[in-house]
């Protein structure tokens, strides 16, 4: 599969990654050679075979649903470049 | 005992040289912060923690004169710095973690404390622990502190990589930097930089070490596992670092074994199975010729060699290089600028965000979190994402087959010994065929193991594999260091912390 700059754009938006238009160029041609690499898997028969979902044969385990952790805010704004009156702030999103 | 003589000792001597009085964990301490700062020009560590480490020790010693030592008492150890320590700086090697102090401990690194551990600091990683190479970390690449020996002006004397992703504990290790380390192994991360600097590295088997607490690259392949410079150290290590742990969904509700125990040398009947899918194309002769040694010493010891069969092994590695970036777009998504980290504002919160995170992810990161996003985007996510899945099966069902026949596999652990720093940048997946040995023990969750067993012509480590059956830490350990024995391996790399003997 080759990804033209357009293409590569468009999943750098989805990743929300801001790209400068100089940089769309080598990276369509570094995913591109990466893709197509990957694509040998289609030598692989696997019509019968189902997808893997975990390495161990386990299901998840259960617990109670009663609280277990909280009231921790400082601990958990400790981190946030910005912060005010016990909240993460960030541009505003609704006009 | 002089300092250089304190390095010299495996962390089994250190621990009996401690118990026995012969000197104090504060000694053992003060010789390994030295020793951390004489190597400072290899970068391997991110942060060192000295005054830490030396309030550690002195506990240690205190436990120790009541005649309550515990397992890992006054033993100084580095922590690869994609485990969140409390009130130490935790950084992936990323430039968007910058300043990221965790308000909490990994679950790993807090057994290891409890064992008595004492924390020398944080080493340095491939960014978000991908690479191969330890040259996409943020804050610099790491030296090999292994040089080749090179015999005219022609050759390459270029430093080496010390492999990645788990580069800077490697590198601490063989340069007598730190007593042991722990790694984290997602495609061969602990594996191959073990081989790659001459030390031993171990990845357990999926769900024996927490993931809780360790900064997730890849979650169905992150595993958590110890850096030590002989197998009867790893063993130790992994008895400190396993165990079932609640916080993390996928750990393995299972005892954990005295691993030191197990290693008794006798493998007498034990069958081991040798894969002829590991000769592959343009591997050095040299590689091959030690596989065929390692067999021949495993044979000598009593062992069995099968021929086994792992048709998949070919496409591991594009399996791995699909899944991997899935997982990793997804749980890169939490660096947004908004809770932890860098944050580069803009006028709207999506501009935040992908300002953010161009500024903030390097190259190599920026490649796999495209990919993975890709791979999972609407109409690609079947002819990807689920046909890797379906060769994962695959391969684990290779494995299942090969195990009816034998107890564990031995193979080279890399196709080539340490690289130039700077070599293989250009090309993304020629820098990706490095894991190529490594990845299948991955995708299938089984422990493996990097033992040093011999040196390539110009004078580099080079490491042998033992792959074992899921929660069989034990024969890949007792195998291991039967092989660690025969191969003798006593080589010193050009650079240690206290001086080459």
């Amino acid at each position: 599969m080759a990804l033209d700059k357009t293409a590569v754009a468009h999943i750098a938006a989805l990743a929300r990654i801001k790209l400068t238009d100089v940089e769309l160029e080598p990276l369509a041609d570094e995913l591109s050679s990466i893709l197509t690499w990957v694509e040998q898997l289609n030598e692989v028969d696997t019509s019968d075979v189902p997808p893997m979902t975990s390495a161990v044969a386990r299901s998840l385990p259960m617990r109670e649903d009663v609280v277990t952790d909280g009231a921790c805010r400082e601990d958990i704004l400790l981190n946030a470049p910005r912060t005010a009156r016990g909240f993460f702030v960030v541009p505003k999103v609704v006009e | 005992m002089s300092d250089a003589s304190l390095l010299r000792l495996s962390l089994a001597e250190a621990r009996d040289g401690l118990a026995g009085k012969s000197f104090s964990a504060r000694e053992l301490a003060l010789a390994y912060n030295d020793a951390v700062e004489e190597a400072k020009p290899l970068n391997a560590y991110i942060t060192a923690t000295p005054e830490r480490g030396l309030e550690m020790a002195e506990a240690a010693d205190r436990r120790l004169a009541r005649g309550e030592g515990l397992p890992l008492d006054g033993i100084p150890i580095a922590v690869k710095d994609l485990y969140c320590t409390k009130g130490e700086l935790t950084t992936a090697a990323s430039h968007i973690l910058d300043g990221f102090n965790p308000p909490y401990e990994s679950t790993v690194t807090n057994r290891l404390w409890q064992a008595g551990a004492v924390m020398l600091g944080k080493t340095n990683l491939d960014e978000f622990a991908m690479g191969s190479s330890n040259t996409t970390s943020f804050y610099g690449p790491v030296e090999n502190p292994w040089r080749p020996q090179i015999q005219s002006q022609m050759e390459d004397n270029r430093p080496r990589v010390p492999g990645g992703s788990s580069g800077g504990s490697a590198a601490a290790v063989a340069a007598r930097a730190a007593l042991a380390a722990t790694g984290t192994d997602t495609g061969g991360s602990i594996r191959q930089p073990a081989s790659f600097c001459g030390i031993v590295g171990l990845k357990p088997t999926y769900g024996r070490c927490s993931r809780w607490g360790v900064i997730a690259y890849a979650s169905s392949l992150d595993h958590p596992g110890p850096m030590a410079r002989t197998a009867r150290d790893a063993a130790i290590m992994l008895r400190a670092m396993a165990g079932h742990d609640p916080k993390d969904s996928t750990s393995a509700p299972v005892p954990v074994p005295d691993f030191e125990a197990a290693l008794t040398g006798d493998i007498r009947g034990l069958r081991v199975g040798i894969p002829k899918e590991y000769r592959v194309d343009g591997m050095p002769a040299e590689i091959e010729t030690l596989w065929q040694q390692g067999a021949e010493w495993l044979r000598s010891a009593g062992a069995e060699l099968v021929d086994v069969s792992l048709p998949m092994t070919k496409y591991a590695l594009p399996a791995y290089y699909i899944i991997a970036p899935a997982e990793a777009s997804s749980n890169l998504a939490r660096y947004d600028g908004v809770r932890f980290g860098l944050r580069v504002e803009g006028s709207t919160l999506d501009e935040m965000y992908e300002l953010t995170r161009a500024a903030g992810f390097g190259a190599e990161v920026r490649r796999r979190v495209l990919i993975g996003t890709y791979v999972l985007s609407a109409g690609y996510y079947d002819a990807y994402y689920l046909k890797a899945q379906r060769v994962r099966t695959l391969v684990m069902r290779d494995f299942a087959t090969a195990f009816e026949k034998v107890e564990c596999i031995l193979t080279p652990t890399a196709p080539s010994a340490a690289f130039a720093i700077g070599e293989k940048t250009e090309d993304p997946v020629a820098m990706y065929l490095n894991d190529v040995f490594t990845v299948p023990a991955n995708l299938a969750g089984i422990p493996a193991i990097s033992i040093p067993a011999g040196l390539s012509t110009d004078g580099l480590p080079l490491g042998l594999q033992i792959t074992g059956r899921a929660f069989d830490e034990e024969t890949v350990l007792r195998v291991g260091e039967v092989l660690e024995r025969a191969a003798q391996f006593r080589r010193v790399p050009s650079f240690v912390a206290g001086g080459r003997e």
